[in-house]
């Protein structure tokens, strides 16, 4: 990577006209939920930019977060991601494998150091001395560690990187932690989902890009701009869960009528993520609008929250809480989150399955 | 093929109504005010609104085209349309494989995006000059 090159040199260097990059700019101040007049600011910011070095570490994981990025919708996103930072370690998507692959990480991070970018996906065992998940030999735990050190700032790409995901549910027989667990002393950015939305992993790099500086974070280290809203907020069925209209089964009269699939078990109203506004498979529909409520994958422990099928609340009564909700506004619907929280925290406590009847309901 | 060119059969958006659409109406009548006013351009994204299953098309009905539409190739197609209501325009942004990126309501005299960029003038300017070069020395 030349230390000079900008994003404008990179565009300049591959054709990209500039109208294309206004373009692309739209659509990231879409995505970022910045107003749509942003966009012109957001060109003559980043095209001004030097491109950091980026090295990206995967550990426990299912290599979904990569496939979500690389099947993103995005303009040419494989393109654009190579063109807003640079990428000098991947184990999935380099060429180089080896010792060779093994030296552009050590270089990049000696040449950088202090300013690289670090992104994670998977999480990190720590137990029986990290042996569960090694590269070239060395433990997770201590190739983070040493990446880490030279970082300006760390993105953890997915749950499990994130709070910890699949691997560390119960009984978590690695004993693995998200990368918080372990950095203390770096800035981290957690993008959560099981995978997460892609367009948010490019937002996220585009406002450090263009602002010199993270997002703005919630309580768990996620973007605001993107996780500041539950699903149920902005889910296109609420009004139904404000009517009361329920859907019972999965192909009664109210799952025809669209009706909100609270009883059915969606976890909407106790995770936020933007599936419901910025969608899947090309802005095609998100899992609600396809019939299935909401996993909550983009929450700390969402394996261990009870059975998928579950409603969050009673199921005999939640249309007084409906109705209640209308007439009192807010302040029943966050008195409703409290205590779906409370009953997610005490199925995870007790470890409930899914049972034949569940899967049936 | 791309998803957009599966057939979906769209219910009818009045029994799925939220109401979304009168609010949208009305916020683009106030961007419009503004814009007389104040030469302040607005804007609405599109992709960030809850629509319920119909009325994203109820809504291009209800907005129609006008007399000026523009096609954009640019990192996938963009199509740039003024609606029947002047200073309204709908831009829709895809990607190269034909699935949209960004679809907003702009409310301007011209969308920015239709406008020579200053520095593809200035790159175009270059590659004349060295056209022109050539021919003089052949």
């Amino acid at each position: 990577m030349n230390e000079h090159d900008t994003l404008g040199e990179r565009l300049a260097q591959q054709g990209i006209s500039r109208r294309a990059f206004l373009k692309f700019c739209a659509a990231i101040a879409s995505m970022m939920a910045l107003p749509p007049g942003a966009a012109t600011a957001i060109a003559e910011t980043l095209v001004k930019t030097t491109r950091p070095s980026a090295i990206w570490l995967s550990f426990q994981e299912c290599t979904g977060c990569t496939e979500s990025l690389t099947r993103s919708d995005t303009p040419t996103l494989e393109n654009m991601i190579f063109n807003m930072i640079s990428l000098d370690y991947h184990e999935t998507l380099q060429a180089a494998s080896g010792y060779g692959a093994e030296k552009s990480r050590e270089d990049a991070m000696k040449k950088f150091y202090g300013k690289y970018l670090l992104l994670v996906d998977g999480s990190i065992p720590l137990r029986d001395g990290g042996v569960y998940s090694t590269v070239a030999g060395r433990t997770n735990l201590d190739v983070l560690q040493e990446v880490a050190k030279g970082a300006a700032a760390i993105i953890a790409v997915g749950t499990c990187s994130s709070f910890g995901g699949i691997p560390e549910a119960k009984p978590n027989p690695t004993g693995a932690v998200p990368v918080s667990d372990i950095i203390k002393d770096k800035p981290i950015i957690n993008v959560s989902g099981c995978p997460p939305i892609p367009v948010v992993i490019t937002g996220v790099l585009a406002h450090y890009l263009t602002f010199g500086k993270l997002p703005a974070l919630d309580d768990l280290g996620r973007p605001k701009s993107f996780y500041g809203e539950s699903i149920h907020d902005r889910c296109y069925r609420r009004p139904f869960y404000d009517q009361g209209k329920f859907a019972k089964t999965f192909d009664d009269e109210g799952a025809r009528n669209g009706w909100c699939l609270f009883e059915l078990g969606c976890k909407g109203p106790i995770t936020h993520n933007a599936c419901a506004t910025t969608k899947w498979n090309g802005g095609t529909s998100f899992p609600i609008e396809s019939g299935h409520g909401c996993l909550g994958c983009s929450e700390p422990h969402f394996w261990d929250g009870g059975s998928f099928y579950a409603p969050l609340s009673t199921p005999t009564s939640p249309l007084n809480l409906a109705t209640e909700a209308v007439v009192a506004g807010a302040a029943v619907g966050a008195a409703v989150t409290i205590a779906n929280r409370m009953k997610k925290n005490t199925a995870k406590s007790e470890h409930q399955t899914a049972t034949v009847a569940d899967l049936e309901k | 093929m791309n998803l957009q060119n599966i057939s979906v059969k769209i219910e009818n958006a009045e029994e799925y109504s939220i109401g979304s659409l009168r609010a949208l109406l009305v916020e683009i009548a106030t961007l419009l005010e503004e814009f007389i006013r104040n030469d302040t351009r607005g804007s609405i994204d599109l992709n960030s609104l809850p629509f319920a299953p119909g009325e994203y098309e109820q809504l291009r009905q209800l907005l129609g085209q006008g007399e000026v539409s523009a096609h954009i190739e640019a990192i996938g197609p963009s199509e740039i349309i003024e609606t029947r209501y002047p200073g309204v325009w709908w831009a829709t942004h895809y990607n190269v494989e034909g699935d949209i990126v960004a679809d907003t309501l702009e409310i301007t005299d011209i969308p920015e995006i239709i406008k020579s960029q200053s520095a593809d003038i200035a790159t175009g300017l270059e590659l004349l000059r060295a056209q022109l070069n050539d021919e003089v020395k052949q």
